[in-house]
């Protein structure tokens, strides 16, 4: 008996020490400069059955700025992350088909993590992810309205996998790939918290679609690590 | 059963094929044009459906364009298959009984292609179906021609002429067409968008430039949103494009010139050589109007479309020229023969120009 008591109380203290060493790391990323305006997307108003479900002009989805330059579907991860991906075990993630739009626009997994994609319209769609890395496989479904939720994983990272409908030519999601479970999306405000990192140095990546990606060493103590991004709008050509 | 070169429905049958395969060729371009390729992800069936089924109701948004190409495309084939039954048993010439045998197996494998590049994640497929539906288009056309009664005519009206050079002329100028269409079908199949927004000069100079550093600030400023990224190679590919076209239109123009001066202006070449030359404007301007129009999809498909429309016409004015030009020593004049010299020389060839 006490034997036992031994072999359950050692494992809890080492969890107990790891998560006291572990901590978050935060911070914002801004935009630099004025990005080129967004486009009224004109093909889901001239359709009869999605410019229905729109009240207001639907825009892409370039650069989600906020009113001091918080940049929005920033991809922040770990280069070097101390643990690997497993996302086998993770929850799903979850991807809605809704007015003809996919939510969230910008997303990131793990690798080997469940995507689950959902379709929430009155109308079918297709769902194509189009891979570029070898060994993440190309898939074509095809998914009715009101249909059972589709299933998608990749074994291998990738940044920004793209995600469309050829029903709908309009239709994008970007999904970003980690072989790591310290990875995170800005919100609308540019801020990220990639939670419980072990202590030590790393190096912090932030990827976005337009404008680029930029690194920064960090050092994640007890309290912590703080570390802000600033990226460029692209420049008028 | 009897068989004849005199069959009018016959040959008005294999126009109508023709048609049929141009107005294919068309809606393949809209599939394309619209990123629709994949609206229906299985094949033969659609949405698990027989296709001759499939309700209409469900025909939204690239599903209508992909079906209807689906739809297009059995009707061609069934003609297609017509046509070489028809030829089989009426047409008196074997060669050309088995090319309309030919003609069903291409559209066979060109209907076959299609589904496989839906099934199998190939935009290479794609590239080589659209490759393989301009070839289909100039056999059927062939066909028309040479089931006509104009083409049995032809060498009454023109008996044939040593050539001066102009079967040579015609025929490179044909495959600098077609090559271009590949070329074309190649940018298209990339889903790309537009590698280079601007014309007459590209990224405002008159070369771009390609490193790497370029290519990431074009891509930061594209605002085709499901396009992919592009790449040095498909900047060099569209610049190709534009000089293959220069190319074209001067093999073109010196071709009507030089049909025109030789063969004098009521030759069936000479004007079909200048209605070629009017197709190859239209297809520059086309051309210049994709990319003013950053690629909408009815331009860019007329661009398509004209530009197999060019290719037709340069392959059946190659044909016709093997009919009523023959090589000067063939025509056993090349010793003596002063008033059939090269293109390079100025005298006017009499004959077929009355």
């Amino acid at each position: 008996m006490k034997l036992t008591s031994r072999f359950l109380i050692i494992p809890a203290l080492l969890a107990g020490l790891q998560a006291a060493s572990a901590a978050d790391i935060t911070g914002t990323v801004t935009l630099n400069g004025t990005p080129p305006p967004e486009q009224v997307n004109t093909h889901i108003s001239n359709d009869p059955i999605c410019g229905k479900l729109h009240s207001e002009p639907v825009k892409t989805q370039f650069f989600v700025v906020g009113p001091k330059g918080e940049l929005k579907d920033v991809v922040v991860t770990l280069k070097g992350a101390p643990a690997k991906s497993g996302g086998e075990s993770a929850a799903p993630a979850l991807v809605d088909q809704t007015k003809c739009e996919y939510v969230p626009y910008v997303m990131a997994v793990q690798t080997g993590q469940k995507i689950l994609v959902k379709n929430s319209d009155p109308v079918m769609h297709n769902v194509h992810p189009t891979p570029k890395v070898a060994g993440n496989k190309e898939e074509n479904k095809a998914q009715m309205a009101g249909g059972a939720d589709l299933t998608f994983s990749f074994a291998n990272p990738e940044k920004f996998l793209k995600f469309q409908c050829n029903v709908h030519d309009w239709m994008f999601a970007y999904v970003t790939v980690v072989d790591s479970p310290y990875f995170a999306v800005t919100d609308k405000d540019g801020n990220f918290k990639i939670a419980n990192v072990p202590a030590g140095k790393y190096t912090v990546e932030v990827a976005h679609r337009k404008a680029g990606a930029t690194t920064k060493e960090v050092e994640v103590k007890d309290g912590g690590a703080k570390v802000d991004f600033t990226l460029d709008a692209p420049k008028p050509q | 059963m009897s068989r004849s070169v005199d069959n009018p429905w016959l040959n008005r049958f294999a126009w109508l094929t023709a048609l049929a395969t141009l107005v294919l060729l068309s809606v393949g371009g809209l599939v394309t044009s619209h990123g629709a390729g994949m609206s229906v992800p299985d094949w033969p069936t659609t949405y698990g459906y027989n296709m001759f089924f499939f309700p209409i109701s469900k025909w939204v948004g690239g599903i209508f364009w992909e079906h209807i190409h689906r739809l297009v495309a059995s009707g061609v084939g069934f003609l297609t298959v017509i046509l070489a039954v028809w030829l089989w048993v009426k047409e008196p010439r074997a060669r050309v009984r088995w090319w309309g045998v030919v003609a069903v197996f291409a559209v066979v494998l060109q209907g076959v292609l299609g589904g496989l590049r839906v099934v199998l994640y190939k935009d290479q497929i794609g590239i080589f179906h659209a490759g393989l539906a301009q070839i289909f288009l100039v056999l059927v056309c062939a066909l028309a021609l040479i089931t006509s009664r104009w083409w049995r005519n032809l060498n009454l009206a023109f008996p044939p002429a040593p050539d001066p050079g102009l079967r040579s002329l015609l025929l490179i100028g044909t495959l600098l067409v077609f090559a271009q269409l590949v070329i074309g079908a190649t940018m298209r199949h990339q889903h790309a968008g537009l590698a280079i927004p601007d014309f007459p000069l590209a990224y405002h100079k008159v070369w771009p430039p390609m490193d790497a550093t370029s290519v990431a600030a074009y891509n930061q400023n594209r605002n085709d949103e499901g396009a992919n990224p592009i790449t040095a190679f498909q900047i060099g590919l569209q610049m190709v494009h534009r000089l293959m076209a220069v190319l074209i239109l001067g093999a073109v123009t010196f071709s009507a010139w030089a049909s025109r001066r030789r063969l004098g202006p009521r030759n069936p070449l000479s004007r079909l050589a200048l209605a070629w030359l009017g197709l190859i404007f239209v297809q520059v301007l086309l051309g210049a109007f994709t990319i003013w129009s950053n690629k909408a999809a009815d331009v860019a498909t007329a661009h398509m479309v004209v530009g197999a429309l060019s290719l037709v016409t340069g392959a059946m004015l190659t044909i016709i020229s093997f009919r009523v030009l023959i090589p000067v020593r063939a025509a056993g004049l090349a010793a003596a023969e002063p008033s059939h010299p090269g293109l390079g020389t100025s005298k006017p060839a009499s004959s077929g120009a009355k």
